[in-house]
């Protein structure tokens, strides 16, 4: 039987406030246990939650950049369960009526294909603290710092077809809150957090299977390999006779595997209602004209305008778009040298190559976008060749010189062009090679071409590196010829 | 000194006739020799009370005062106070020491005013007899074998014996208005929003609210002024301005159109306490006002959607009460759900785990539209009883409580207990402020007229209040207890 899967996401996204959600403590990561949880984060008696505007306008923003109704009115719940890292005994949040309505996001997949996949809603909610288990002697630490730092959760239709399509999907949210700012999208540190929905139904039918919610899927390769192992265990388990239960699985990316955490009978009753403590948010149309008006270009804007305007290959455009450091960098780069494709290359290879090797984000580039649309620059006017280029990347990298023609002038790597120059070198090594200058006269005309290699690197080792190849080339075939 | 009021007070404080230490030290000698019988202080705070009063008698010498400055008060346990416990009437928090101010208290003490310590209250202000405190029942000082009403019964019980010049209570569904009845002294609820929640633990967060009782409503007047007002760290109090509630005291009632709602006269009502409402009224028209009968429509549903609606914020306000930060935590617990069980088992009392399972029980799924959805339609039609009503008439006025206080021990059962609250309940549901003064007695224990008015009108109800005290002197009784045993 051909099998079809049928995935939905809910994307929990720490947003970048830079206080809590109801509370004026800070959000920063990684202090002290329980050093920034104020009374109000403690749920100690008498406290009040007070409402992060700047929570609201990140929320709305998202909204805005998915294309989905900004609700009028919406009002936190209280989704009520006793849990030791959750002090209230409940959880703020918007389960009736979310500040985002329906959108939705395109994505693109690796053959450069695009499809939509629709939000069914985005809501704010506070975090929980963090239970810590190891170390405390049989006991359970509690970390209260996370808690009431501010989520958008998202929440898709189930429109996605393959591991492949929701990791995609993650990405373009990824893309999209990092655009906007309202996320640093470090999936590391916990800003953004994925559970997956997982079912599987017969090709060609159209009543969705039973589903697994898998939580705890942190990464985007783990968002594929839970996905991929989950629709293998449901396909087989139908196979064998058996049936899917709905129920909340754990993935475990150690083992690679998802473990049952509780089915449908053992989930909490939530005894959701609107929290009386906390007025409904009301957005005029001027708030949300102001905030469209502030929305940075999206993702999808930049890769279609690098597609169509900068005449950028699809998968070329996507790649750069995802990142707005990136594409912010390599607009840096074009504008400064003038052809797109050439910062396009340097941006996803060299640079972001050396980026990898060291770790760094593009943001920290020790090359700036201005040096290196120069090195570029002095490539297409043949002021230095390839070789050398790579050169002065990596001596700019390496902070030795402030600009490219600097380090071409320090390092003499001007290319040589005069022809004069390069051909008494030429005659230099044709003297000097009469072996191969035999072995190519006596070799039939088609291998010649190869044969030629060895002559220009002679003559490119003569002068280090500086003269163009291509003139070199050309130079050396007609003298070669010549002795023909 | 004990039998002024606190208009009386601050005027003696400004003309030096005594200072605000030798204020303080009086009422903490009353407390002293006489709250053993009461049971209306949870804690007293002596040393506190004294040293703020040096500060102010500092501040009055330097010149430097406001009206209230020196002024001894309490404050009901419910209130947050840096430093000192806050109990709420419950073991769970017997051990509970806030670290902040709750903001009616900020303003007090911005106010110079003094605290001489906390009063007793049912457990987590759920109770109208003050029968369910953890720090047993308060005495009613008109009879000790009464309950003072609740739940802020300690506050109420305190100013009428003499032990406190006003004290600060709050009110969810009459806990304000009922117990100043009960004791024969005046209690306002103000506009939902009008004063901060800020500091308050609490109970039903969309029904509760702070105000004073007092002597007066002329005390009252004063202390509304002090501690209304928008607070950043409550969301829903209200940002609108607050007017001076004394000034307008003295306006003259002719003309005040008073609506007696007809429910508010039926089946259920002591006829003696009808009695003493009615010819209370009469002193209203005698000073000018007109009198029609007007109807409140949804009243009967108003005990039913409060028993829907409370305890469903309350299951949820007190789940953060689970033995893990703070408060009552059972010894040596085998695991997570053991502690959360047996912490929650002995530290709270019978009355409030009742309600807490009501709660739960109405939010659950499958019964919340039938119970909570409900609940807050009807709250909508009760409110709108009340907003019609104020289309014809300035103010409503009926009895504070069916009869006047019961003896300890009458009411076993919870429902008839719920039931005292039948004048009072529907004025939190609909946000609307009410003040009790006291209008008569029934077998020597008070009366209490009950004035309601729509949202933010405190001033008038305090205008309305006060023109009666002029003309009457049921305010003036003092219990006999007040000068027996203090």
């Amino acid at each position: 039987m051909q099998w079809e899967t049928v995935i939905g996401l809910e994307v929990h996204v720490q947003l970048a406030t830079r206080s809590k959600i109801f509370s004026g403590a800070s959000t920063a990561f990684g202090a002290e246990p329980n050093t920034q949880a104020c009374a109000v984060d403690l749920g100690l008696p008498g406290v009040l939650p007070v409402l992060n505007e700047q929570a609201v306008a990140m929320a709305v923003q998202f909204g805005l950049a998915v294309h989905a109704d900004i609700a009028e009115v919406s009002v936190f719940d209280r989704k009520n369960y006793f849990y030791p890292d959750l002090p209230k005994g409940y959880q703020t949040s918007q389960m009736y009526h979310p500040i985002v309505g329906p959108g939705e996001v395109e994505i693109t997949l690796e053959d450069g294909s695009t499809k939509h996949i629709r939000i069914h809603h985005a809501h704010l909610e506070e975090d929980a603290g963090k239970s810590l288990h190891e170390d405390f002697h049989g006991m359970t630490g509690i970390d209260l710092n996370r808690a009431g730092t501010p989520l958008l959760e998202i929440v898709s239709e189930p429109d996605m077809r393959s591991a492949k399509e929701a990791a995609a999907y993650l990405k373009a949210i990824h893309s999209i809150v990092t655009y906007l700012g309202i996320s640093d999208g470090n999936m590391a540190e916990g800003s953004m957090r994925c559970d997956v929905n997982v079912s599987v139904r017969p090709k060609g039918q159209e009543a969705f299977g039973t589903r697994a919610e898998i939580k705890n899927v942190n990464s985007f390769r783990f968002v594929e390999r839970a996905i991929a192992f989950e629709v293998e265990r449901q396909i087989e388990l139908i196979e064998d006779g058996g049936s899917v239960v709905q129920e909340t699985r754990l993935f475990d990316p150690d083992r690679d595997e998802t473990r049952s955490m509780r089915t449908k009978e053992e989930a909490n009753d939530y005894r959701y209602f609107p929290c009386p403590d906390l007025l409904p948010v009301v957005l005029d149309q001027a708030y949300l004209d102001h905030l469209r008006s502030q929305l940075p270009e999206l993702p999808a804007d930049k890769r279609e305008r690098f597609q169509n305007e900068l005449g950028l290959s699809a998968y070329d455009a996507n790649v750069i778009s995802a990142s707005r450091d990136m594409a912010e960098f390599f607009e840096a780069v074009h504008s400064e040298c003038g052809d797109a494709k050439q910062a396009a290359n340097w941006v996803q290879g060299e640079l972001s190559g050396a980026l990898n090797r060291e770790s760094l984000s593009i943001a920290n580039s020790p090359i700036s976008a201005r040096q290196l649309g120069e090195l570029i620059s002095r490539v297409l006017d043949d002021t230095i060749n390839g070789k050398a280029a790579k050169e002065v990347f990596q001596a700019l990298w390496n902070g030795q010189g402030e600009s490219a023609d600097e380090v071409i002038e320090a390092k003499g790597l001007k290319q040589v062009t005069d022809t004069g120059a390069i051909e008494a070198m030429i005659d230099q090594v044709i003297a000097d090679s009469p072996a191969q200058v035999a072995q190519y006269r006596d070799s039939e005309p088609e291998k010649r071409g190869k044969m030629i290699g060895y002559f220009v690197g002679q003559v490119m080792k003569a002068s280090r590196g500086t003269a163009n190849p291509q003139q070199v080339n050309g130079l050396l075939k007609e003298k070669l010829d010549a002795l023909l | 000194m004990h039998e002024k009021t606190l208009t009386q007070l601050a005027a003696a404080l400004k003309s030096g006739e005594f200072s605000s230490r030798e204020l303080t030290a009086h009422f903490l000698q009353r407390i002293d020799k006489a709250d053993g019988k009461l049971n209306s202080f949870i804690s007293v705070t002596a040393e506190q009370a004294l040293r703020q009063a040096e500060v102010a008698d500092n501040a009055r010498a330097a010149g430097k005062t406001g009206p209230l400055a020196g002024i001894p008060l309490a404050l009901k346990d419910i209130f947050c106070t840096q430093g000192l416990k806050t109990s709420c009437g419950s073991k769970m928090l017997d051990n509970f020491i806030a670290p902040y101010n709750a903001t009616v208290v900020e303003k007090l003490n911005a106010a110079g005013t003094i605290s001489l310590g906390k009063t007793n209250m049912d457990e987590f202000a759920m109770g109208s007899s003050n029968e369910s405190s953890y720090y047993g029942p308060v005495k009613n000082p008109w009879d000790l074998t009464a309950v003072p009403g609740g739940s802020s019964g300690g506050s109420a019980a305190a100013v009428a014996a003499g032990l406190v010049p006003a004290a600060m209570g709050t009110d969810t569904g009459g806990s304000i208005r009922q117990p100043a009845a009960f004791c024969g002294i005046t209690g306002l609820k103000p506009t939902y929003g009008r004063v901060s929640r800020f500091g308050i633990i609490a109970y039903a967060s969309s029904l509760d609210q702070a105000g004073p009782l007092a002597r007066s409503a002329e005390d009252c007047a004063h202390l509304l002024g002090v501690i209304a007002g928008h607070d950043g760290r409550d969301s829903t109090s209200v940002a609108r301005g607050v007017p001076d509630y004394v000034e307008g005291l003295n306006a003259p009632l002719s003309g005040l159109k008073i609506g007696l709602p007809k429910e508010y006269f039926g089946d259920g009502l002591d006829p003696e306490v009808e009695k003493a409402v009615r010819e209370a009224v009469k002193v209203y028209e005698s000073l000018g006002a007109t009198v029609r009968e007007v109807s409140l429509p949804h009243t009967h549903y108003a005990i039913p959607a409060y028993y829907v609606i409370a305890p469903a914020e309350a299951s949820s306000n007190l789940s953060r009460y689970d033995g893990v930060r703070f408060g009552h935590r059972c010894d040596n617990p085998s695991d997570l759900i053991d502690l959360y069980k047996r912490s929650r088992e002995e530290g709270f009392g019978e009355e409030v785990k009742r309600r807490i399972l009501i709660g739960t029980h109405t939010l659950s799924e499958g019964f919340f539209d039938a119970y909570y959805t409900k609940a807050q339609q009807v709250r909508r039609l009760i409110r709108q009883d009340f907003l019609d009503a104020f289309e014809d008439v300035d103010v409503l006025m009926g009895p504070a409580s069916p009869t006047p206080a019961f003896d300890l021990g009458a009411k076993k059962d919870p429902v008839s207990m719920y039931l005292q609250d039948i004048y009072t309940i529907a004025v939190n549901l609909a946000g609307i402020p009410g003040i009790s003064v006291p209008a008569g007695f029934v077998g020597g224990r008070p009366v209490g007229l009950q004035i309601l008015g729509t949202h933010f009108a405190e001033a008038q109800l305090l205008n309305v209040a006060h023109q009666f005290q002029q003309a009457t002197d049921w305010h003036l009784q003092r219990p006999a207890f007040a000068e027996e045993y203090a």
